[in-house]
């Protein structure tokens, strides 16, 4: 707090002038206190059918079994696998977002990491449902806990991965969930104080009587940092861990050391990739321009930049060990992945991992609000092939030529994803409407020093230097959000 | 005397607050509690708050999470019922590390969390005991107990004086009971 203000060389992170604590709480609690607009009504109908699609789907799998999907005794895991794995990836940019950035003391994560964080949750419950369907007798979910039971007390097999994995995905979720909602209490507490009625003792409930004393917030800050840096190893747990369910096998394609650093690299730049194509909405429909400013899009595109190269590095790799190897099988799989039936799928990963997040070295790409959504969609997709790329590839093609196969996905394939999508978007905008998408409190905190009014007023005491006063200026231009004619007068 | 049982001092600025608790506590005038809507950093050291143990707790929970893992995993791999995989050794313990690693998460994670909530009683359905209302959204209040510190308008000047926005006078501690 105090009178120390930031290096006028950083970029502002909450833009407009007239910004007030006051003026915070109404900008963020808009969508929350008001009744949703259009645009709202008409993605949350799209959303909700996709949801109802999914309910479909999901349980026509539970009542069939996985005989419903394309599934066959060559490929014994195609589109479900392709799509937990999806959705975990996505859902760990949130953590980073919220543990990573808040241990590297990243400021710009305030604004972003509370929806990022709710899109970690969603993401997580639509990977789980993966898994539950996958197992053909979904009731019998509990199995995978080391319970007692009448078979002699046989537990579970320690040693396997998907154990391993089991007991990383629950606790990833609900340590994501206790971190998220913790964070949540302060912003509750601040609908709640403003609130009327039964709404009121609504909020009050959830809101656990925050009340903002000292100690209070003394603990929330103490338990914060703690949380963000249990949750930066969990991350990385979680992801080696599900590379594990494939590396620890012997399947020419999977068995790899390289897994566990590139499928993590993978998940964050899709992660990131997702939380662009949501916040590049919200922003716009919510009007949080000036809380979710072009530096923090320029951020997150560095960051995929970063990452997608990480995963380009990657691919190369694994394709020189294949060769590098000497393993006849591994190379056979390479080639297979690249030249055989599924080159498209192979040269769609290429494509949208690799080679289209280059252009984002681009400053005006990266700017641009337009190009960069595009972009994010074009990552996803590159993101859900390669985890179809590395699955159905190295499984359809087994040691004995006579098993051969392809994979065809059947309606209920297809359905179980496009629903799972409508599911994420549903509890994506129906939080949207209840909580705040920003987290509130942690916006106020960075108001009286790295806003542009704060900078403003910086510059109007005239004790900085002039040259980083106009290369401050300078980088106001990528601002969408900043009036250019306050600063034609300094 | 009145029934007046809390003064509060409502700030529109946290410099402005601080600057608040350091002449209120220049005039020995002691500060109940102080309300923000964000974390005020720097304030523990002037009020006199000691430092939060919960990262002693945190710790001891991990630690637990940790021997609790090992303890189900060598029970049940090891002592209870050994599979034979392979003829490789039950006692794997590379295996276990993975399972070890993520419960120590969990209730390093829960019993923190729980820790705090206990600590500082929040818990779903508590009623929250809120001196004012905007203490959640612009305003950062300080409360003086109005009992202990007898010269009120001494009060009001300090606080005013200092660029508080409003002095109120609350004759129930907490307005947000129902």
């Amino acid at each position: 707090m105090s009178g120390h203000n930031e290096s006028i060389l950083r970029e502002p992170l909450i833009t407009g002038d007239n910004i007030t604590y006051a003026k915070i709480t109404d900008d963020i609690l808009g969508p929350v206190e008001n009744k949703p607009n259009k645009a709202w009504w008409i993605g949350f109908t799209f959303a909700s059918l996709g949801a109802l699609l999914w309910v479909v789907a999901v349980s026509y799998t539970f009542w069939n079994g996985i005989g419903a999907w394309g599934l066959n005794k060559t490929v014994g895991w195609a589109w479900d696998i392709t799509g937990f794995v999806w959705w975990v990836g996505i859902g760990h940019a949130g953590t980073l977002i919220s543990a990573v950035l808040l241990l590297f003391r990243q400021n710009w994560r305030n604004s972003i990491n509370r929806s990022a964080e709710a899109m970690t949750i969603f993401a997580v419950i639509c990977a789980a449902t993966y898994v539950v369907s996958h197992m053909g007798r979904p009731w019998l979910a509990y199995w995978v806990l080391p319970l007692p039971n009448q078979f002699g007390s046989l537990w579970v097999n320690f040693n396997s991965p998907l154990v391993w994995d089991m007991f990383a995905i629950s606790t990833y979720f609900s340590v994501s969930l206790l971190f998220w909602y913790t964070g949540l209490l302060p912003d509750i507490a601040t609908i709640r104080d403003r609130a009327v009625g039964t709404r009121r003792k609504i909020y009050s409930i959830f809101s656990f009587g925050w009340s903002g004393s000292v100690k209070t917030w003394q603990r929330f800050e103490a338990v914060s940092l703690i949380l963000a840096g249990i949750s930066t190893p969990l991350v990385l747990s979680v992801h080696t861990i599900v590379s594990m369910d494939f590396a620890t096998s012997v399947i020419p394609g999977w068995h790899t050391t390289i897994f566990p650093p590139y499928f993590v690299a993978g998940a964050i730049f899709s992660g990131f990739a997702m939380v662009l194509t949501l916040l590049l909405v919200a922003r716009k429909v919510l009007g949080l321009e000036n809380y979710i400013t072009m530096f923090h899009i320029e951020s997150m595109n560095k960051i995929i930049i970063l990452t997608g190269s990480i995963v380009g590095v990657a691919y190369l790799t694994e394709f020189f060990i294949a060769w590098y190897s000497g393993s006849e099988y591994e190379q056979y799989a390479f080639i297979n992945r690249s030249t055989g039936p599924y080159w498209w799928a192979y040269w769609m990963m290429m494509t949208c991992n690799v080679i289209s997040p280059q252009l984002l070295w681009f400053k005006k790409i990266r700017l641009s609000i337009r190009a960069t959504w595009i972009l994010s969609i074009v990552v996803n997709v590159g993101m859900w092939f390669e985890r179809f790329v590395i699955i159905v590839t190295s499984l359809h093609r087994d040691y004995i030529p006579s098993s051969w196969a392809m994979f065809y996905p059947t309606w209920v394939d297809v359905s179980v994803f496009v629903g799972s999508i409508g599911l994420f978007f549903t509890l994506f905008l129906l939080f949207l409407r209840v909580l705040p998408s920003i987290a509130i409190a942690e916006v106020k905190l960075l108001l009286k020093s790295a806003s542009e009014q704060a900078k403003m007023k910086q510059i109007k005491e005239g004790h900085e230097n002039k040259e980083y006063v106009a290369e401050y200026i300078e980088s106001l231009e990528k601002f969408d959000s900043v009036k250019q004619e306050d600063y034609a007068k300094i | 005397m009145s029934d007046i049982k809390y003064i509060l001092g409502s700030f529109g600025d946290p410099d402005e607050m601080m600057h608040g608790i350091d002449v209120l506590q220049e005039n020995n005038i002691s500060i109940h509690d102080v309300y923000t809507p964000m974390p005020i950093h720097g304030i523990e050291a002037k009020l006199g708050v000691k430092r939060s143990r919960i990262d002693i707790a945190a710790f001891c929970f991990g630690i637990t999470g940790t021997c609790a893992a090992f303890a189900l995993i060598y029970f049940c791999a090891v002592i209870d019922w050994r599979v034979n995989i392979g003829g490789k050794p039950s006692f794997a313990l590379p295996d276990f590390i993975p399972i070890m690693f993520e419960l120590t998460v969990l209730f390093c994670a829960f019993g923190m969390v729980l820790t705090y909530y206990a600590s500082t009683h929040l818990f779903p359905g508590r009623a929250p005991r809120v001196m004012d209302l905007r203490a959640t959204d612009d305003r950062f209040v300080i409360a003086v107990d109005a009992k202990e510190n007898a010269e009120h308008t001494v009060i009001d000047e300090l606080l005013k004086n200092a660029g508080a926005l409003e002095v109120k006078y609350n004759e129930r501690k907490y307005i947000s009971y129902e």
